[in-house]
């Protein structure tokens, strides 16, 4: 049933791709229905899985010759993020319900992208997923190069770039986990329980581990990010930073730490003070929160903020799996999917109820355009947009952040502060954006905006909806999170580093 | 007497498309010399397609295995699927020449395709140096012809000069080398040369030998630094030469390289692991799969010619496969026929996209303005080729790559080609920068004002589609391809 996601996806931009060349309108509600039925199939999905415990969906020799399989399966991880895959697509074609130029190679390439992280998603063969995650890169460059606005081809081929360095990494560690392992199979259960050599491990888990948190946007690889964000087409940024980031932080959490976890063990020595890639990468990730706050702060395009924005928030995911605690890491998946939700919210609102109206994202003009009288709907979904990515309670955001803090606090509780000092920036750069753009001292009487349509209001509104319902009552998710880190799969990283 | 029936017996498949040559030359010669040059181009073809169908036909149904004496002819499943290869690509190029109005001498033309495809043949089903030497120099003459066929260009015709002087300079090279094992071995025959080899293993002698047959076919697969000659044919040649040169001659000398290297000096291999080095071919195989690979890939950067483009990129995959040649193992030779084959059909249909565009004088990369929009379907077609040959899953270049890395790693105990797998991914993403750059003219950018849609032949077409099928097809399922391979590969490659 799961694996419709993706066929269902792929199917989906097949048909849009073969309409002819006039059916915009009927583009646009293949689009919708195809990602509404992802989504439907998701949510029923973990209704009726709500313990977490590994489900196989389909598993059939695909490589005999070299022991590949075409091996779906879902645990309560897998669960998560398909969820949050499902509602972030239909927002995605919500707000690009105005797209009017090339809307068949749009939403075409939109489909892949979704069918693509989909089956990330719910691969649990290594082959199946190294080619899901290939498949996901090519969409994104030609959704930006083609749709996107402020420099758009460098952005596109920097993401691409990028992205292909870290998957030519990952690719490196994969296949040599192929060989270590006897080269008989590369199924995720099975390797899972594999007991490479601790110092293989000892390389091919930072080698993994970098290349997948590239795409997770960990400092200081994180540069393709606020470039690609900005440019991208609304619905491109919102599912860039919605859910392909997720694709990277899922890796690293999916392959890298539980197939190498000897990797995460101290060195027996020192270098620059760090003792472990532990410690190593929960610096990098510390470093991101506050780093992607205060770049934040002083940018004057709306975009960017957000941008960086997530660069922090995506540290908090990186961090959290870095405690390798079970709260910190159930923290970090949880805010994988928190993060997920309200930046998709935080670029539509600035990318298509702001910018598409007013045609700038420049703070100083906007604070010269009085948006809250224009366009009351998007000041709120902006204002709770905010309130929700700052951590306030009641919101997924503030689970998710108190969990990996907690969780930091235990593993290297000074760091737990430099954190928490990133979360005061990210108040006070919420605040500014907040107030200049919606809030500012419009000193002329402008023309009304564009009314704020339906599609809008519907994706803001599912949007809004998710994060607080999940924030409100987080066992839902929790529930799934929880067994499947104490599951067999993670038996090895529970066993070598969990403290 | 036995000799003679077993050679002819041996070497049907040839003789079908040679007479086929002969046959459509004549015909073109005496018939046909009134007819339209449309019509002789077309006659031409289908005997040479007949021909090529005739013998894939013979291949597959009453095939004769067998050797004869001194390795003058070792026919075996694996040559035998790799003339299937050779033929299927020769159908497909003299397809490509249907349509060619280049030159007036159609029979000449196509007979020379057949010849060079025979020449092929030949050069996979031999282990002695002598009728490699003797292949290798028919294939090199019919595709300098092939090269400079087209009189009014003046391209074609330097193409074809430097490639010849080249060829010849290395042809000479080649057999000097040849003629220092000979030296060393007394035979030659592939086998005795390896039971002498591996008896003096460190013979100054033999390194100059080793280094000059490297060498020489360093040019023929254009690998860096031999590689000069190739942006010149790539660019200059008439499509359908260049396309012969760029996939089959490609799958029919890698497939040499490796059975004079892996069967005759398999003694003096060495090993190019690191932290195990020892001196032999080996590194040597790896010091020109590294300069291929950085320098292919990079110089394909600063193209502004899609040809030349190709033609540095095809420097880049000759480094790739040569990783194949440096872990010359059995996996590694399944892994090489598999990546050669794939790579021949992304290059084929690459090319068979810039013939079908042949009409609209598009060459530079800002031609490509717009394609997506005047020829979708072709721009389609070029799609796959390009990401097939950046090594985009599901596509086949992919699992290409996947799986000569994987038998690189295989190769030792401890891992010891990593860092020329490292290499060989870092050097891949920078092949995506300018295959996307491409695809970025034909789907991106708008077309030129004035600019209208394309309409190709529709046979052109047809090859484009077909290919680009089989290149999805076997990306998808590999294991249609690679089950052939490895029942065909015999046992004896460790």
């Amino acid at each position: 049933m799961l694996a419709w996601t993706i066929y269902l996806s792929f199917i989906g931009a097949i048909a849009v791709s073969i309409m002819p060349a006039k059916s915009a309108a009927a583009a646009r509600i293949t689009a919708l229905l195809t990602t509404l039925l992802g989504l439907g199939i998701a949510v029923v999905a973990v209704a009726q899985q709500p313990s977490g415990q590994l489900l196989t969906i389909a598993r059939k020799p695909w490589i005999p010759t070299l022991g590949i399989e075409y091996h779906l399966a879902a645990d309560g991880i897998s669960l998560v993020m398909v969820l949050l895959t499902g509602i972030a697509a239909v927002a995605g074609v919500l707000f690009s319900w105005n797209i009017d130029r090339r809307v068949k190679d749009f939403f075409a390439l939109y489909l892949i992208l979704i069918g693509a992280v989909y089956g990330v998603f719910l691969s649990f063969d290594l082959f199946d997923l190294f080619v899901f995650y290939e498949i996901a890169i090519i969409p994104k460059y030609f959704l930006i190069a083609i749709w996107g606005s402020t420099r758009r081809e460098y952005a596109a081929m920097k993401l691409v770039l990028y992205s292909f360095a870290g998957s030519a990494l990952v690719l490196a560690g994969l296949i040599a986990a192929y060989v270590v392992s006897g080269g008989r199979t590369l199924s995720l259960d099975a390797l899972a329980h594999f007991p490479f050599p601790a110092h293989f491990q000892m390389w091919a888990f930072p080698l993994v581990f970098v290349g997948f948190a590239v795409l997770a946007g960990m400092w200081p690889f994180h540069t393709w990010a606020p470039t690609g964000h900005a440019a991208a087409p609304t619905a491109a940024s919102m599912l860039l930073a919605g859910v392909v980031m997720k694709l990277g932080a899922y890796g690293c959490l999916r392959v890298a730490m539980m197939l190498f976890p000897h990797g995460l063990d101290s060195w027996g020595f020192h270098v620059l003070g760090f003792g472990s890639w532990q410690q190593v990468f929960a610096v990098l990730a510390v470093i991101g929160i506050v780093y992607g706050a205060s770049i934040a702060l002083v940018q004057k395009d709306l975009k960017f903020v957000v941008g960086y924005s997530s660069v922090s928030h995506m540290g908090f995911v990186l961090l959290g799996l870095m405690t390798l605690n079970q709260i910190g890491m159930s923290g970090g998946v949880y805010q994988m999917f928190s993060h997920g939700i309200i930046a998709g919210l935080l670029f539509a609102v600035v990318g298509r109820m702001v910018y598409e109206r007013t045609h700038t994202r420049d703070l100083p003009e906007l604070s010269r355009i009085p948006l809250a009288r224009l366009i009351p709907f998007a000041a709120v979904t902006f204002v709770l947009a905010f309130m929700a990515s700052i951590g306030l309670p009641g919101f997924t955001g503030f689970i998710a952040e108190l969990e990996v803090l907690i969780g930091s606090w235990r593993a290297f509780p000074w760091m737990s502060w430099i954190a928490g000092l990133g979360i005061l920036i990210g108040i006070a750069f919420s605040w500014r954006a907040l107030q200049a753009t919606f809030f500012g001292e419009a000193e002329t009487v402008s023309e009304p905006l564009p009314a704020i349509t339906l599609p809008e209001r519907l994706g803001a509104c599912l949007l809004l909806a998710s994060t607080i319902a999940l924030g409100l009552y987080p066992r839902l998710l929790m529930g799934l999170i929880l067994p499947a880190l104490n599951g067999p799969l993670f038996e090895q990283l529970r066993r070598s580093g969990w403290r | 007497m036995s000799g003679y029936v077993d050679l002819l017996r041996l070497t049907a498949p040839e003789i079908v498309v040679t007479l086929a040559g002969l046959l459509l030359l004549i015909l073109d010669l005496s018939l046909l010399r009134r007819a339209s040059l449309a019509a002789r181009f077309r006659s031409a073809v289908l005997i040479g397609c007949a021909g090529c169908i005739v013998a894939v036909l013979w291949l597959e149904r009453m095939a004769a295995q067998g050797a004869l004496p001194a390795g003058m002819l070792v026919v075996n499943s694996l040559t035998q699927l790799l003339q299937l290869a050779l033929l299927a690509l020769a159908i497909m190029v003299l397809l490509l020449a249907l349509s060619a109005r280049f030159t007036t001498h159609a029979g000449e033309y196509c007979s020379l395709i057949l010849f060079a495809t025979v020449a092929m043949m030949l050069l996979v089903s031999t282990q002695n140096l002598l009728v490699i030497f003797i292949t290798i120099e028919f294939l090199s003459l019919s595709l300098y012809v092939l090269t400079a066929f087209d009189k009014e260009s003046s391209q074609s015709a330097e193409a074809g000069l430097k490639y010849f002087l080249y060829g010849g300079m290395s042809a000479g090279i080649l057999l000097f080398g040849m003629s220092l094992l000979y030296g060393i071995s007394g035979s030659l025959a592939l086998e005795p040369i390896a039971a002498a080899v591996s008896s003096l293993p460190s013979d100054p002698l033999l390194t100059l030998g080793i280094v000059m047959v490297m060498t020489g076919f360093g040019f023929k697969i254009a690998a860096a630094p031999f590689h000069m000659w190739a942006p010149e044919v790539y660019q200059g040649a008439p499509t359908s030469s260049a396309s012969l040169v760029a996939s089959s001659s490609k799958v029919a000398s890698f497939f040499a390289l490796f059975v004079v290297f892996s069967i005759g000096l398999a003694g003096a291999a060495g090993s190019a692991e690191l932290g195990n080095h020892s001196a032999g071919w080996t590194g040597l195989m790896a010091v020109v799969a590294a300069a291929s690979m950085l320098w292919g890939n990079l110089a394909a950067i600063a193209q502004t010619s899609v040809r030349r483009l190709l033609a540095f990129s095809a420097v880049g995959h000759a480094g790739y496969m040569l990783i194949a040649l440096v872990a010359h193992s059995r996996q590694s030779l399944i892994a090489l026929v598999y990546y050669v084959v794939t790579y021949a059909l992304a290059t084929a249909g690459a090319f068979a996209v810039l013939g079908a565009l042949e009409d609209e004088k598009i060459d530079s990369i800002v031609d490509f303005k717009g394609l997506a929009k005047r020829a979708p379907d072709l721009s389609f077609c070029l799609l796959i080729f390009l990401l097939s040959l950046a090594g985009i899953p599901p596509l086949s270049g992919f699992f290409g790559k996947f799986y000569v890395f994987t038998a690189a790693l295989n190769q030792g105990s401890h891992l010891g080609l990593l860092w020329l797998v490292l290499l060989a991914l870092a050097t891949s993403m920078v092949s995506f920068y300018y295959y996307l750059k491409v695809l970025k003219q034909a789907y991106v950018a708008e077309p030129t004002a004035g600019a209208t849609a394309i309409h190709a032949p529709a046979s052109k077409r047809a090859i484009c589609w077909i290919v680009a099928a089989l290149v999805v097809l076997l990306g998808c399922l590999p294991d249609l391809l690679l089950n052939k391979i490895a029942a065909a590969v015999p046992n004896a490659f460790r």
